[in-house]
């Protein structure tokens, strides 16, 4: 029984992170088409700014604030990140739109240039973070524990989730963002600054990246390659869940995180990666648009 | 007709992200840098190779090793020398890239005609250099410890071998620590064959396995692996996890709420250098086995430690491949001063049982095998990031890369 509930939760907490991974890019590259390879690095850049903040507030700030640093490296890891994706989509993407192939090389080269940025600026050793003290332990349900982090992070998730929710389907910034990537012409023609729309866009997307990057610092390591872990699964996350909606990259975290785990549990890490594999792309052969296809006219043309 | 396009060109992303991901990063061009480069002709000085990963996933480890082997070139080289002539260092970048080892090491030997290469980390760097190296009769000088099973004529293995690390290990757990081991390890040659060995000895001595698995260099998430030890209860875990993977499951081991009091860890490939990228509050208590540690107490790694740090900084650590890749130099420079020539032949010839007070100890070069004597060591993480020595085996242990000595591990047999 405690195993069950065990591996149930665990299926749920690594969905979580794999949404948490694939949220930004479900923006960049779901939304607006831009196929980008620097996502991960982006979340790396997100894991060095908690690294960063954790540095602060332990060199300027007394002892007993020390546990409040993770709650301001989210919105600061999601800060510089967004900083970073709007610089590059100033000087780089915004020269690439409607060519994904030459967006592709161009963001994995920006991939490998921050990577080595971050080896230049924080040296090539893996960084430690210490998680706060109210995130250690966990709460026994049904036998299992479940760690507090874990549980963490799927809130976490859960927030991202809705307030990109709101922010899309709620917010008039949103409604310009869905009628630039709806029809371009038509929302230029309507007054809508499409040019602003897409800095924005992007990064929003990049930003949310670094939220993801903060995130993974408690469960995983920190170094100038962190991104390379990730990059493949985000990837599939948003091609598995169709691009274009937040729905379809939900149920594709979900799909995959939860399939990956039984899998795993069954066989071992390495089978159990080449059966999701497997499983994703029969499933792209019966529909090759992912779980939700977007439907539009200015996507035919 | 784009859409469609568009949807393959998704699939293009993610096969080239799985690409790049799989070999690791290997974007890097090499540079070359020569130190002290006079240009001069090779009468006035001796060229060395140097080749490690600077750029790719192993970087991590490796570029310590680089510095530490440049910082004993420097302290030869101002103590006048090598046969009266200065070491000039080639260094290349082996990009965490296994056939680019192979390349580069082909490269300084035939174009730089360097008299020895000191590199390596990984065991599979180590098996594509080894055919460069036995074809054009060069030298290598490999630091790292390792699966054991080999002795190549044309390579010194100045880390342990398994009877000098692994199989003293096992024993010291066996008797200290439980019987039932859960053996967790990276998918590629070390720990499989690693693992081989420690079967074939649980099984003689009364050890019983609950569990063996494997995950991928760069695995990230230890949920269901956790979750499996839980089921497993073992007493001990054998980690040869390596690189970044042992990270992740240092952390969700403890978020788990498995301390080292719960279940045992000893793994064999965390060091100092590697306890401060994890974090010491998740390693507090966790066992290593090496030949050296940073608070090693002789009066050699007194001055190593504080050189060290006096060249590359404060925070810096020393660690038992930092240490290993350093004592390769020394080791060389002995050998053609006995030799009086860097000829690999005669060089060879003169490295047979050759001493030196290493940071770790006396260490001896075995003539026959050319792996060195060394001291085993259990060490326990303290909460300053340093080990402290639980155990060690007194003598240095002579070296046995095929396990001659052994009688249950007759049936194991050399991988190539």
């Amino acid at each position: 029984m405690e195993v069950i509930t065990l591996q149930l939760f665990n299926g749920l907490s690594v969905s979580s992170i794999l949404l948490l991974i694939a949220l930004g890019l479900a923006i960049t590259f779901g939304l607006m088409k831009v196929i980008n390879m620097a996502h991960g690095e982006l979340i790396m850049i997100g894991a060095y700014s908690t690294y960063l903040t954790q540095n602060i507030f332990n060199d300027y700030l007394p002892k007993s604030m020390f546990d409040w640093y993770f709650a301001l490296s989210i919105p600061v890891s999601f800060l510089i990140a967004f900083l970073f994706g709007l610089i590059l989509e100033m000087s780089l993407i915004r020269f690439l739109y409607g060519r994904p192939l030459d967006s592709l090389l161009a963001t994995w080269g920006v991939g490998l240039v921050l990577q080595q940025l971050a080896r230049s600026i924080f040296g090539a050793p893996n960084v430690a973070v210490t998680s706060p003290s109210w995130l250690d332990g966990g709460v026994t349900f049904l036998g299992a524990v479940l760690p507090y982090k874990r549980l963490f992070i799927i809130g976490l998730v859960a927030l991202t989730l809705l307030a990109m929710y709101f922010y899309i389907y709620r917010s008039l910034e949103g409604r310009r963002m869905r009628a630039v990537m709806q029809n371009r012409d038509m929302a230029a023609c309507l007054g809508v600054s499409t040019r602003r729309v897409d800095a924005m866009t992007f990064a929003i997307g990049s930003g949310i990246g670094g939220i993801a990057g903060c995130a993974l610092t408690l469960l995983g390591p920190i170094g100038p390659s962190l991104g390379t872990y990730y990059i493949v699964d985000a990837f599939m996350v948003v091609v598995l869940g169709g691009v274009g909606k937040l729905v379809g990259t939900v149920l594709g975290a979900l799909g995959i995180g939860v399939f990956n785990t039984m899998f795993e549990y069954w066989t071992n890490a390495s089978l159990g990666k080449v059966l999701v594999f497997l499983c994703i792309v029969a499933f792209l052969q019966w529909r090759p648009m992912g779980f939700v296809a977007m439907r539009s006219r200015s996507l035919d043309s | 007709m784009k859409k469609k396009w568009f949807y393959q060109s998704g699939l293009v992303a993610v096969v080239l992200s799985l690409l790049l991901a799989a070999c690791a990063n290997n974007e890097e061009p090499a540079s070359t840098t020569t130190e002290s480069g006079s240009g001069a002709a090779s009468g006035d000085v001796i060229k060395v190779g140097v080749l490690h990963s600077l750029s790719g996933t192993m970087a991590i480890s490796e570029v310590s090793v680089r510095d530490a082997e440049m910082m004993a070139i420097e302290e030869i080289n101002a103590a006048g020398g090598v046969l009266g002539k200065k070491i000039e260092a080639v260094q290349e970048d082996g990009a965490s890239d296994w056939p680019t080892f192979a390349e580069k090491a082909r490269k300084l030997i035939s174009e730089d005609k360097v008299a020895t290469v000191f590199g390596g980390w990984t065991s599979s760097s180590r098996k594509a250099m080894k055919p460069v190296f036995e074809e054009l009769n060069g030298l290598l000088w490999y630091p790292v410890q390792y699966e054991g099973l080999e002795a190549s004529p044309n390579i010194f293995y100045t880390g342990a071998t398994t009877n000098q690390q692994i199989v003293p290990a096992v024993d010291w757990l066996l008797e200290n620590r439980g019987k039932r081991f859960y053996l967790l390890g990276s998918d590629y040659v070390f720990p499989r064959t690693a693992n081989l060995i420690i079967k074939e000895q649980l099984k003689a001595k009364g050890g019983e396995m609950v569990g063996e698995e494997y995950t991928p260099l760069g695995h990230t998430d230890y949920s269901t692996i956790i979750s499996k030890i839980k089921e497993a209860k073992p007493d001990v875990v054998f980690n040869t996890l390596n690189g970044d993977s042992n990270v992740a499951f240092f952390k969700q081991l403890k978020d788990a709420g498995i301390s080292a009091q719960d279940i045992t860890t000893l793994s064999v490939s965390v060091a100092e250098e590697e306890i401060r990228g994890i974090g010491v509050d998740v390693l507090q208590g966790h066992l290593a086995a090496w030949n050296y540690y940073q608070t090693t107490d002789t009066p050699a790694n007194k001055t190593f430690v504080e050189n060290y740090k006096k060249k590359y900084g404060e925070d810096r650590v020393t660690a038992d491949p930092i240490e290993a890749g350093y004592t390769a130099v020394y080791l060389w420079k002995a050998a053609v001063e006995k030799a009086g020539s860097t000829d690999v032949d005669k060089v060879k010839a003169a490295a047979k049982d050759l001493e030196w007070d290493a940071p770790e100890g006396k260490v001896k070069i075995d003539g026959e095998n050319q792996h060195i004597y060394k001291t085993v060591r259990i060490g326990e993480v303290q909460s300053d990031g340093q080990f402290k020595e639980l155990w060690n085996s007194g003598d240095a242990v002579m070296p046995d890369p095929f396990l001659k000595g052994y009688d249950w591990a007759a049936s194991i047999k050399p991988t190539d």
